[in-house]
């Protein structure tokens, strides 16, 4: 039975800059007001550019920062704002797997230390922990014998997942991973974007997964998430937003991913976005993507368009959506 | 493309370097010719040599590289030029765009000044108030809006995106024949990285410039390049023009990339992804033979790991460096 | 169940982390050499009892101050005393209190550093304020003052020199707590459920290993100069006990003599330890070069 996430109005801010106390610093709001849910075995995909608060969105629910307002939910249960022994129960629940292979691992410790360490916190397997450790080193696709060897041993790609490994030790119920990919070689993503499909089926796993590389975030995912600057734009089933999407800021960058097959890149409509992603400091006023936007119109600078649902349980933050292809060779 | 002059031919060039661990061998008998206006993708992972080569084109390996073969534009050999010839090369006849724009541009200069010093350099016989109405004009060209008030400002106050461009007018300052891009886009967001590409673009087709463009995404590579270099550990594995080394893909390794790449236009879990066993070997250890063969699904024992496999023509302008390029294709997976 | 395996590592297996850095401190040959030199001089140091040539203290002084000969490699003081002798013993006090100001230094430094990185807060700016205020104030007046209040003995100078040792290394600790902190392994071992003491002493400290080594034997330099020159200046060791520092006060008076040996001999001795040290330091930050290790 796999465990349903929900991510109710989430709020994550940053103070930068200020002077002796902290005076004048700037907020931003890395996370504004986002809600959604993932059912249980899904993969969520979140996708945006740099600075659209997806990785901070993951590391809230993942509970490796804490959130100033919102919560989450896991199967129902409330899991925000718990700390101790709750909160160290609740991270046997949820686990993360990190962007960059080669600082996610203590170089100081073989494999064999960090895989144990999670079972040794949480009780688990006592007396079996090498027995386990090579279950996990198997199940990621990894020599057993291996155990005994330090990170700066292995390749990218091994390291990572030598990372999942650590995340599954505890036999979570959700994974958040965030960028898992993005810095392996393009030959290494295919082994690890299927080991990750392979685990989620044969252990009925539910994943978070956040990436800017669309191409990759389509290939996993049930459900897709866009966001802007802090806020969910768009979100719909995979096909739907990769096919139909709604919010010209998706369709924008949907135009923007290359395809590796000339015909169809050439045969393309391009949307080419003006300007330069605004300060997060200070977004603008109302649709915060009326900046680039061709669309805006004086309504989007002073109503903010809210989430509304669409048919084919779609939801898009705008006050004029309207669908159009731009993955295929027509142009919508 | 084919008739165009040669601009740039590449012939057998092969780079190493002295470690603890023995002899590393970055490079190895890599040819190719590039043409005049030609946008030519080299493609390759990590490892596979590319930025190596382009470094060597533009004679900024480290010292301790020992550097065979031969490069040479317009017919003049570059390989072994001294340094101050080097330097008069570089900026007017091959200049170079980096990734980094940030640490590449100087941030106590201003922009103007940047574009001017980079004017001067090679043209000394100019006046301040040429540089500068260039230093706008190039501004303009690559895009940034209001380059006359743009032009006094520092490199901090451009956003990510407006800095590469900055970096592309430095380089096309003196209307370089040869313009090599080296992983232009790979730190930026892809919305950045869609107009950057047009920026390329509109270079190329106002100054007619020949570019070279390095990266390891595919999917760039179909969008802007006419002709696509390929290599792997090293070597050139596959050189042919744009449709017909997508369309008829000849060594197994660029069909290995291709079928492990998810597909933007694709369904999602349509297919599983495929996935090239093993690892590239590593610099200090390359395999006897063909490179690709410890990790190949068509490989012949006594045929790919004797001697390295040189190029077979299986088109016009097509060549791949397979010993069984006519057979792989219609073996079963 | 079970996905494709993919290939191990590379062929040859690589040793361990320490055996590379081991590797690497032996390819540096000053920093080898310095570390048989340094192990030499400190064994002939303290067995000094077993084989120095003369006794302690033996006065003779019918023979005087006397160049070196057969008889006394290194010569005699004005009191008759055979040199080398003397320097032996002075070695023992001048190495015994470098180390001991090194090792205590090092482990309070370290502790406050890791405190002040890790959790930050008034606590953290309170230690580095106090790190700061010992910058300020000039080292050698502060020492003399205290130790003339304490009376100077081998045990108070320790002390004293570690009283004002630790705040280098706290600061230098505190730096390397702060980067790591937000490596990636850090936030993986949070995530896991690890208590705050677990990741200091499992993943913390082994990854400042490099540094507090290097910082030691820094540590071990600094208080041996410091030792010196509060004993030449008369601050430190008094007599009957001797280090290299009061030999050096006793010789000063010989300069322009026939006798300025004396001088010589203790200078170098502090000289050649010092460089030895500096040396071993260099070759282990050579050695835990992260550059070079693929960490």
């Amino acid at each position: 039975m796999s465990t349903s996430l929900s991510v109710s109005h989430l709020v994550k801010e940053y103070r930068v800059g200020g002077g002796l106390f902290g005076r004048n610093a700037e907020v931003v709001r890395a996370v504004s007001d986002v809600s959604f849910t993932v059912e249980g075995g899904d993969t969520f995909g979140l996708v945006g550019e740099s600075g659209c608060g997806k990785s901070s969105l993951g590391r809230s629910v993942a509970q490796l920062q804490t959130s100033d307002s919102g919560s989450i939910e896991l199967g129902g249960d409330d899991v925000s704002g718990l700390s101790g022994k709750a909160l160290r129960a609740w991270r046997r629940r949820v686990q993360f797997v990190f962007q960059d292979p080669y600082s996610a691992l203590n170089p100081r410790r073989t494999v064999r230390a960090t895989l144990a360490e999670p079972l040794a916190i949480h009780r688990l397997h006592q007396g079996a922990e090498d027995q386990r450790v090579a279950e996990l080193l198997e199940q990621v696709g990894l020599n057993p014998q291996h155990a005994s060897r330090f990170p700066h041993q292995f390749s990218g790609g091994q390291r990572q997942r030598i990372g999942i490994a650590r995340a599954l030790a505890v036999e979570p119920e959700v994974i958040v991973l965030d960028e898992p990919v993005s810095a392996l070689d393009v030959s290494v993503q295919a082994g690890v974007l299927n080991l990750l499909d392979d685990l989620q089926r044969d252990l009925g796993l539910t994943y978070l997964f956040i990436a800017h590389d669309l191409s990759v975030v389509r290939y996993l995912s049930d459900r897709v998430g866009v966001m802007y600057l802090g806020k969910l734009v768009e979100e719909a089933p995979v096909d739907d937003l990769f096919e139909r999407a709604l919010h010209p800021y998706t369709q924008a960058l949907l135009s923007a991913i290359p395809v590796p097959d000339p015909r169809v890149e050439r045969a393309r409509k391009r949307i080419v976005l003006a300007g330069d992603p605004p300060n997060p400091a200070d977004p603008p006023s109302g649709c915060r993507f009326r900046t680039r936007c061709w669309k805006a119109t004086d309504r989007c600078a002073t109503e903010e368009p809210v989430l509304t649902e669409h048919d084919g349980g779609r939801r898009v933050a705008c006050h004029y959506p309207d669908e159009r292809a731009v993955t295929s060779k027509e142009p919508a | 493309m084919t008739g165009a002059e040669v601009l740039l031919e590449v012939e057998d060039l092969s780079i190493s370097f002295p470690t603890d661990e023995g002899l590393a061998r970055a490079v190895q008998g890599v040819s190719f010719v590039l043409r005049a206006g030609e946008t030519m993708g080299l493609v390759g992972e990590s490892g596979s040599g590319k930025s190596m080569t382009a470094m060597a084109i533009m004679g900024l390996l480290p010292t301790s590289a020992v550097v065979e073969g031969s490069v040479r534009l317009r017919g003049r050999e570059l390989l072994g030029l001294s340094e101050s010839r080097y330097r008069e090369i570089r900026g007017s006849d091959i200049a170079v765009v980096f990734q980094d724009a940030l640490t590449a541009l100087n941030p106590v200069m201003t922009v103007g000044d940047q574009l001017a010093e980079a004017v001067r350099v090679h043209r000394p016989d100019t006046t301040a108030a040429q540089r500068r109405a260039r230093a706008v004009e190039l501004l303009d060209i690559v895009g940034i809006p209001s380059p006359h008030e743009r032009v006094n400002r520092f490199p901090h106050e451009f956003s990510g995106g407006m800095r590469q461009r900055v970096m592309i007018a430095t380089s096309i300052a003196n209307e370089p024949d040869l313009l090599i891009a080296d992983e232009p886009t790979t730190a930026l967001d892809v919305t950045v990285q869609a107009q950057i590409l047009e920026v390329l673009r509109e270079v190329q087709t106002r100054t007619g410039t020949t570019v070279l463009l390095i990266t390891h995404d595919l999917g760039v590579v179909a969008g802007v390049a006419d002709r696509v270099v390929v290599m792997y550990a090293g070597g050139v594995v596959e050189a042919a023009d744009i449709e017909p080394l997508f369309y008829d893909t000849a060594h197994p390794y660029t069909a290995g990339l291709l079928a492990s790449l998810p597909r933007l236009d694709r369904r999602s879990r349509d297919q599983r992804l495929y996935q090239i066993p093993g690892q590239p070997p590593a610099a200090t250890n390359w395999p006897q033979g063909c490179r690709f063969a410890p990790r190949c699904a068509h490989v012949r024992h006594g045929l790919c790991d004797e001697d390295v496999p040189p190029p077979v023509e299986v088109g016009r302008g097509h060549t791949a460096h397979c010993a069984r390029v006519d057979v792989w294709r219609t073996e079963v997976e | 169940m079970t996905t494709t395996r993919t290939n191990g590592p590379a062929e040859r297996a690589q040793p361990g982390l320490t055996r590379q850095l081991l590797k690497r401190f032996v390819h540096h040959r000053i920093a080898l050499t310095s570390l048989i030199v340094l192990a030499t001089l400190m064994m002939v140091c303290f067995a000094a009892a077993w084989i120095a040539p003369y006794p302690r203290g033996q006065q003779d002084l019918l023979t005087g101050p006397s160049n070196p000969s057969q008889m006394h490699w290194l010569g005699t003081d004005e009191l008759g005393r055979d040199f080398l002798s003397e320097i032996l013993y002075a070695g023992q006090i001048s190495l015994a209190i470098g180390l001991a100001v090194a090792v205590l230094s090092t482990v309070v430094g370290t502790v406050l550093g890791a405190v002040a990185g890790y959790v930050g807060g008034w606590l953290g700016e309170l230690i580095m304020r106090v790190t700061d205020l010992f910058l300020v104030v000039p080292a050698i007046a502060l020492l003399a003052v205290i130790l003339e209040g304490l009376g100077p003995s081998p045990v108070t100078i320790v002390l004293a020199l570690a009283a004002l040792g630790w705040t280098y290394m706290a600061r230098v600790v505190r730096a390397e707590v702060l980067s790591l902190r937000e490596r990636d392994f850090v936030h993986a071992a949070r995530g896991i459920g690890a208590s705050d003491t677990r990741i200091i002493l499992s993943h913390l400290l082994p990854n400042l290993a490099g540094v507090i080594a290097v910082g030691t034997s820094l540590a071990v330099a600094s208080a041996i100069i410091a030792e010196s020159t509060l004993s030449f200046l008369g601050f430190g060791v008094q007599s009957p006990q001797s280090s290299w520092g009061t030999m050096l006060n006793q010789a000063a008076g010989y300069v322009g003599t026939s006798q300025v040996y004396l001088l010589y001999f203790p200078g170098l001795a502090i000289l050649v330890t010092v460089l030895c040290v500096n040396f071993i330091g260099d070759g282990l930050r050579d050695a835990l070069d992260p550059q070079r290790t693929n960490l």
